[in-house]
C-alpha cells in the first residue's frame, strides 16, 4: 500500500515538474522589466540634471536603488508615478523652487550672433541643433526636448531657452473653476506664452 | 427601438438615444430670401479655415488679385486651398483674430477689395457624368472645398472612401436652433443641391442616396422633394430633435447602424455631407467656381434685419452684423454657430469662414451668463440626455478629478459636445467645458508621449552613431598599432635569418620573405583605405609602403642568394637602415606631438572651435610617439644580436659597416647647416610678424577700430604660420639629433 502511494506521487511529481520545465523554458520572459518601466514614465527629455547620461541610464540607476525623485523635468508627477511603480515613499521633487513646476521650453539661437562653433551640435542629445562648422545653427523647434544642455557651451551665450507659446493647434479649454463660480465667457489667453 | 414611418417618408426612421428641445428660434431668420452681402472694404482669409494642415500663401504683399485666384495652397493631404474672394491688393499676410474659442490670432491673408469684383478666367464642366470620379474629387481639390456644416474636413479626402459605400446620406437636418442657412439654401436653390448630390452619387456609386431633413422645415421638404423626383434619391425626413444633425445621430437615425467607436461613417458604409458642401460641389464643378462665398444667418435680439446672406469668404463679422443693424447697446454676445456648439467671439473683427453657418448677436435676455455652478445632485437627466449613449456624469466626475485614465475607460473620447447634458443639468454644471477640458489634457498627454518616444529614438540613434564612431576609430588605432609592431619585429627576423646558410635558415628566410610581402600587400591596402577615408597620415603609411617593399625585395634577394649558395649581402644593412629609421621617426613624432599640444592649447585659449579636434590629435601623437619610442628600444635591444651575429658571415661582413655608411648619411646631409640657418631665419621672422599682429591688433582694439576681425583673422593666421616654422626647425632638429645618435653608436 505504501509502496503504491509513494509510487503515485513520485510519477504524479515528474508529470508536474516535466510540465514546469516545460513551461519555464516556453514562456520565459525576457530581461528586467522594471528599467523599461522606469524609462517609460520618464519624460526622455535626456537632459541629464538627474546626474546620469539620459533617461535610460537613470532608469537603470533607479531600478538599482538610486532615489526616484532627480528627475526635474518630469516635475512632482513624475516623482509619484515612479513611487507608486516602486513602492517607494513619495519624496519631494531634488529640484529649486522655480523648476517645482516645469514649463515646456525649446532652445532658440539668436542666428545672427551665432559663430558657428558646432559646440551646441555635439551637446544635443536628441541631434536637434542643425548646422555645420563656420555656418549658423538652428534648432529643429519639433525635436527639441528643451533639456538646454546646449546652452552652457555656447561659446557667445547665443543660446536661450524659450516657453514654447500656446498656438491654436496646442491650446485647450481650461477647467472649469467649480462648484459656485460661472464659468467664464472670456477666456484670457493671447499668442505670448501662457 | 420602434421604428415609425412619418413626414411621407416611405421608410422608417431608426431614431437615436438622447437628444433635448431646446426653443427653436428658427423663423427669427427663415421667412426673409437670402441676401447678397455688400463687398466689404477689405477681406481676411485665414490660411485655416479647415481641419487640417494650414494652406501655404502663393501670392506676395501688394500683389493684385482676381475673384477666384488662388492665394493660398493646401499642403499636405489633409488641407484646402483658399482663394480671393473678389479682386483687389494683397495688403498683409500676418496674425489675426480667428474663427477659435481661444481668441488666439492666426495666419491670414488680407485683401484690400477694388470694388470691380473682377473675376478670374474660369469653366466649368457640363459633362461630368462622362467624367472619371478621380478627376472630379481632383476640382474639388483645386476649389478647396471643405465641410461647410461646421467641422471643415477637406471634402476631397472625404469623398475617397477605401471601402465601397452603401448609403450617401445629405445632413440638411440643421438641428442647432437659430441656424436656418440650410433651410433657406433647399428653398431657393434646391435644384442647385440636388444637381451637386447627383456629381457626389457619381463620384461614390452608393447604393442609395438619402437626404435626412428635420420635420419643422415643410418647405424646405417640399423643394427637395420637387427637385429630386424622378433621380432615385430619397428625402427622408427626421423628427425634430436636437442634435438628430450629429453625423452618427443622423447615420443611426436613417440606417440603423453604429458607427463604431473612435471609427470612421465610411466604416459603416456611409459617406455624410452638408448641404452647404454640396452646394459648393455643384458650383465647382458645373461654374468652375471655388468656395469663395457662403449663406451664413445673421439673427440675434441685436439685430434689426434677421436672415440669411450670402457672405464672401473673408467679410468680417462686424462689417454684416453692421448692414443687418445693429443695436451694439443690446448686443450681449455675440456668438459664431449655433446657441449649443458655437462659441462666444472675442472681437467682431472676426473674419467669416467657410464653416461658419450662423452668427448670433444676442441680447442679454435671449443668451444670459451662465449660472455658476452647484453641486451634482446625481439626478441623471444628463445620461437620458446624451445621444451617445454615455455617461456624462461619470465623465464629469472623472474630468474634474483630474482622472483621466478613468474618462477614457468610460469612452470620454465618444462625446460629440454637442451641450444636450449641459443643457438639462439642474445644477448648471458647464459638463462640456469639463469633457473638453479632459480631451485637451489627453491629447496634451498623448502629443507629449509621442514626442518622449521620438526623442528616446533620436537619442538612442545618437548614441549608437557616436560608439560606431567611437569604436571605428579604436579599430583604426589598433590596426596602426599592429603594423607598427610588425615592423619593429620584421627586420629581427630578416637580420637574424641572413647570416648561415643552411636548409634551416633558407627556410627561415623564405618565410621571412613571405611574411615581409604579405605585410607589404597589407601596408599597402591600408594605404589604400588611407586614401579612400582621406586619412591625414597618407604621407607616413607611403613611406611606410615603400620601406616594405624595399624590405620584401630585399629578403626575396636573400632568399635567391641563398638558394644559390651566396651569403646575403643586403641583409645585414637592414637593422642599420632601420635602427636610424626608427630614431628618425620617434624624433619627428614627438616634436609633431609637442606641436599639436601647443596648437590646441593655443586653440583652446582662444577658444576657437577646433580645440577638441586638436587635443584629440595632440593624444594621436602622443600614442604615435610613444608606440615609436618602444619599438626603438625593442630594435635597439636586437641590434646588437644582429651586430653579434653578422660578423660570422666572413665574406659579407665587409660589406655591411659599407651598407651602414651609405645608408646612414641620407637623412642628415638633406639638412645641412645651411637650411638650419634657413629654417631659424623662418621662425624668427615669423615670430617678428607675429608679435607685431598682435600689438596692431591691441591698438586697434583700444582704438575701437572696425576691422577687428581682419586683424584677429591675420593674428591667428601668423600664428599658425610661426608654430609651423618652430615645429619644422624642431623637427630637423630631432632628426639631425637622431642622426647623431646614430652614428654615435
Amino acid at each position: 500500500m505504501v509502496l503504491i502511494a509513494i509510487l503515485a506521487l513520485v510519477a504524479l511529481a515528474l508529470v508536474f515538474g516535466a510540465v514546469l520545465g516545460f513551461a519555464s523554458v516556453k514562456f520565459h520572459v525576457e530581461g528586467d522589466p522594471i528599467v523599461e518601466r522606469i524609462d517609460a514614465l520618464l519624460p526622455q527629455t535626456q537632459c541629464g540634471q538627474c546626474g546620469y547620461p539620459g533617461c535610460r541610464p537613470y532608469a537603470e540607476a533607479v531600478a538599482n536603488g538610486d532615489v526616484h525623485n532627480k528627475c526635474v523635468p518630469g516635475g512632482a508627477e513624475t516623482v509619484v508615478k515612479l513611487s507608486e511603480l516602486l513602492g517607494r515613499e513619495v519624496l519631494a521633487l531634488d529640484a529649486d523652487e522655480a523648476d517645482q513646476v516645469p514649463v515646456k521650453k525649446v532652445a532658440y539661437i539668436r542666428e545672427a550672433e551665432c559663430i558657428g562653433c558646432t559646440k551646441c551640435i555635439q551637446a544635443c542629445p536628441v541631434d536637434a541643433i542643425l548646422g555645420a562648422a563656420q555656418k549658423m545653427h538652428t534648432v529643429l523647434v519639433d525635436e527639441c526636448t528643451g533639456c538646454d544642455l546646449c546652452v552652457e557651451p555656447c561659446p557667445v551665450d547665443c543660446i536661450e531657452m524659450r516657453p514654447v507659446a500656446v498656438t491654436v493647434q496646442t491650446w485647450t479649454w481650461q477647467k472649469p473653476d467649480g462648484i459656485g463660480n460661472a464659468p467664464a465667457r472670456r477666456i484670457p489667453v493671447t499668442n505670448e506664452a501662457a | 427601438m420602434g421604428s415609425l414611418i412619418i413626414g411621407g417618408n416611405s421608410r422608417p426612421v431608426f431614431g437615436f438615444p438622447g437628444g433635448v428641445h431646446p426653443p427653436e428660434h428658427k423663423t427669427d431668420s427663415s421667412e426673409a430670401p437670402i441676401r447678397v452681402a455688400p463687398l466689404p472694404p477689405r477681406l481676411v482669409l485665414p490660411l485655416s479655415q479647415h481641419a487640417g494642415a494650414p494652406a501655404e500663401p502663393v501670392v506676395a504683399v501688394g500683389e493684385r488679385v482676381l475673384k477666384g485666384q488662388l492665394v493660398a495652397k493646401a499642403k499636405g493631404v489633409v488641407s484646402a486651398n483658399v482663394h480671393a474672394p473678389s479682386s483687389g491688393t494683397v495688403t498683409a499676410i500676418e496674425l489675426r483674430p480667428v474663427q477659435h474659442p481661444s481668441g488666439l490670432e492666426q495666419p491670414c491673408i488680407v485683401i484690400d477689395t477694388d470694388g470691380r469684383d473682377e473675376w478670374i478666367a474660369h469653366a466649368g464642366i457640363s459633362d461630368w457624368q462622362s467624367r472619371d470620379p478621380a478627376e472630379l474629387v481632383a476640382l474639388f481639390r483645386e476649389a478647396g472645398i471643405a465641410g461647410m456644416g461646421g467641422a471643415g474636413f477637406p471634402t476631397a479626402v472625404k469623398v475617397a472612401p477605401r471601402k465601397p459605400i452603401d448609403q450617401l446620406i445629405l445632413n440638411a437636418v440643421e438641428c442647432e436652433p437659430y441656424i436656418t442657412a440650410d433651410d433657406r439654401l433647399m428653398r431657393e436653390r434646391a435644384r442647385d443641391v440636388v444637381e451637386g448630390l447627383k456629381i457626389l452619387r457619381h463620384i461614390l456609386k452608393p447604393r442609395e442616396v438619402l437626404v435626412g431633413i428635420e420635420d419643422n422645415k415643410p418647405q424646405a421638404i417640399a423643394a427637395m422633394r420637387q427637385a429630386m423626383d424622378g433621380t432615385g434619391m430619397e428625402v427622408v425626413v427626421v423628427p425634430t430633435k436636437y442634435p438628430s444633425g450629429g453625423e452618427k445621430q443622423l447615420i443611426e437615425n436613417l440606417t440603423g447602424k453604429e458607427v463604431p467607436s473612435g471609427g470612421l461613417p465610411a466604416d459603416v458604409g456611409v459617406v455624410c455631407c452638408n448641404t452647404g458642401t454640396a452646394h459648393a460641389v455643384f458650383r465647382a464643378i458645373e461654374h468652375g467656381e471655388p468656395v469663395i462665398s457662403r449663406i451664413t444667418t445673421l439673427t440675434g435680439d441685436a439685430l434689426a434685419r434677421r436672415g440669411n446672406v450670402e457672405a464672401l469668404i473673408g467679410t468680417p463679422v462686424i462689417d454684416l452684423l453692421r448692414d443687418a443693424g445693429i443695436d451694439e447697446r443690446k448686443l450681449h454676445r455675440l456668438v459664431m454657430g449655433g446657441p449649443m456648439m458655437g462659441f462666444t467671439l472675442q472681437s467682431p473683427a472676426v473674419p467669416v469662414v467657410k464653416t461658419t453657418n450662423c452668427l448670433i448677436a444676442a441680447s442679454a435676455a435671449e443668451l444670459p451668463d451662465p449660472a455658476p455652478e452647484q453641486p451634482c445632485i446625481r439626478c441623471g437627466a444628463c445620461a437620458e440626455a446624451c445621444p451617445a449613449s454615455l455617461l456624462p456624469q461619470q465623465l464629469y466626475w472623472f474630468s474634474k478629478a483630474g482622472e483621466f485614465d478613468k474618462a477614457q475607460d468610460q469612452h470620454l473620447m465618444d462625446c460629440i459636445e454637442c451641450g444636450a447634458c449641459a443643457y438639462v443639468c439642474p445644477s448648471s454644471i458647464p459638463l462640456v467645458q469639463y469633457y473638453r477640458y479632459a480631451k485637451g489634457e489627453i491629447r496634451k498627454k498623448q502629443a507629449e508621449e509621442r514626442k518622449a518616444e521620438r526623442a528616446k529614438q533620436r537619442f538612442e540613434a545618437r548614441k549608437a552613431r557616436l560608439e560606431a564612431e567611437h569604436a571605428e576609430r579604436e579599430a583604426k588605432r589598433k590596426a596602426r598599432a599592429e603594423a607598427a609592431k610588425k615592423r619593429a619585429e620584421a627586420p629581427a627576423a630578416t637580420a637574424v635569418s641572413a647570416p648561415a646558410v643552411d636548409e634551416a635558415v633558407l627556410a627561415r628566410l623564405k618565410s621571412a620573405s613571405l611574411s615581409a610581402s604579405s605585410e607589404y600587400k597589407a601596408a599597402v591596402k591600408a594605404l589604400k583605405d588611407a586614401e579612400a577615408n582621406g586619412g591625414a597620415d597618407i604621407d607616413a603609411l607611403t613611406r611606410h609602403v615603400e620601406e616594405l617593399k624595399a624590405r620584401a625585395d630585399a629578403a626575396k634577394a636573400a632568399v635567391r642568394a641563398a638558394q644559390q649558395g651566396e651569403a646575403p649581402a643586403a641583409a645585414p644593412a637592414a637593422p642599420a637602415i632601420d635602427l636610424e629609421k626608427l630614431k628618425h621617426e620617434v624624433g619627428e613624432a614627438s616634436s609633431a606631438y609637442k606641436a599639436a599640444v601647443r596648437a590646441a592649447k593655443e586653440a583652446e585659449d582662444a577658444g576657437a572651435a577646433n580645440a577638441g579636434e586638436l587635443r584629440a590629435h595632440a593624444e594621436q601623437m602622443k600614442q604615435r610617439a610613444d608606440e615609436l619610442k618602444a619599438k626603438l628600444r625593442d630594435a635597439k635591444a636586437e641590434a646588437p644580436a644582429a651586430a653579434a651575429v653578422a660578423p660570422a658571415v666572413a665574406d659579407t661582413a665587409a660589406t655591411a659597416p659599407a651598407a651602414a655608411e651609405v645608408s646612414a648619411p641620407p637623412a642628415a646631409p638633406a639638412i645641412g647647416p645651411e637650411q638650419m640657418k634657413q629654417l631659424k631665419a623662418a621662425v624668427a621672422t615669423s615670430t617678428r610678424q607675429y608679435k607685431e599682429a598682435v600689438a596692431a591688433l591691441e591698438t586697434a582694439e583700444r582704438a575701437g577700430a572696425d576691422n577687428l576681425d581682419a586683424l584677429q583673422a591675420r593674428v591667428d593666421g601668423l600664428k599658425q604660420k610661426a608654430d609651423d616654422a618652430k615645429a619644422a626647425l624642431e623637427a630637423v632638429v630631432a632628426q639631425m639629433k637622431a642622426a647623431a645618435g646614430n652614428k654615435e653608436s
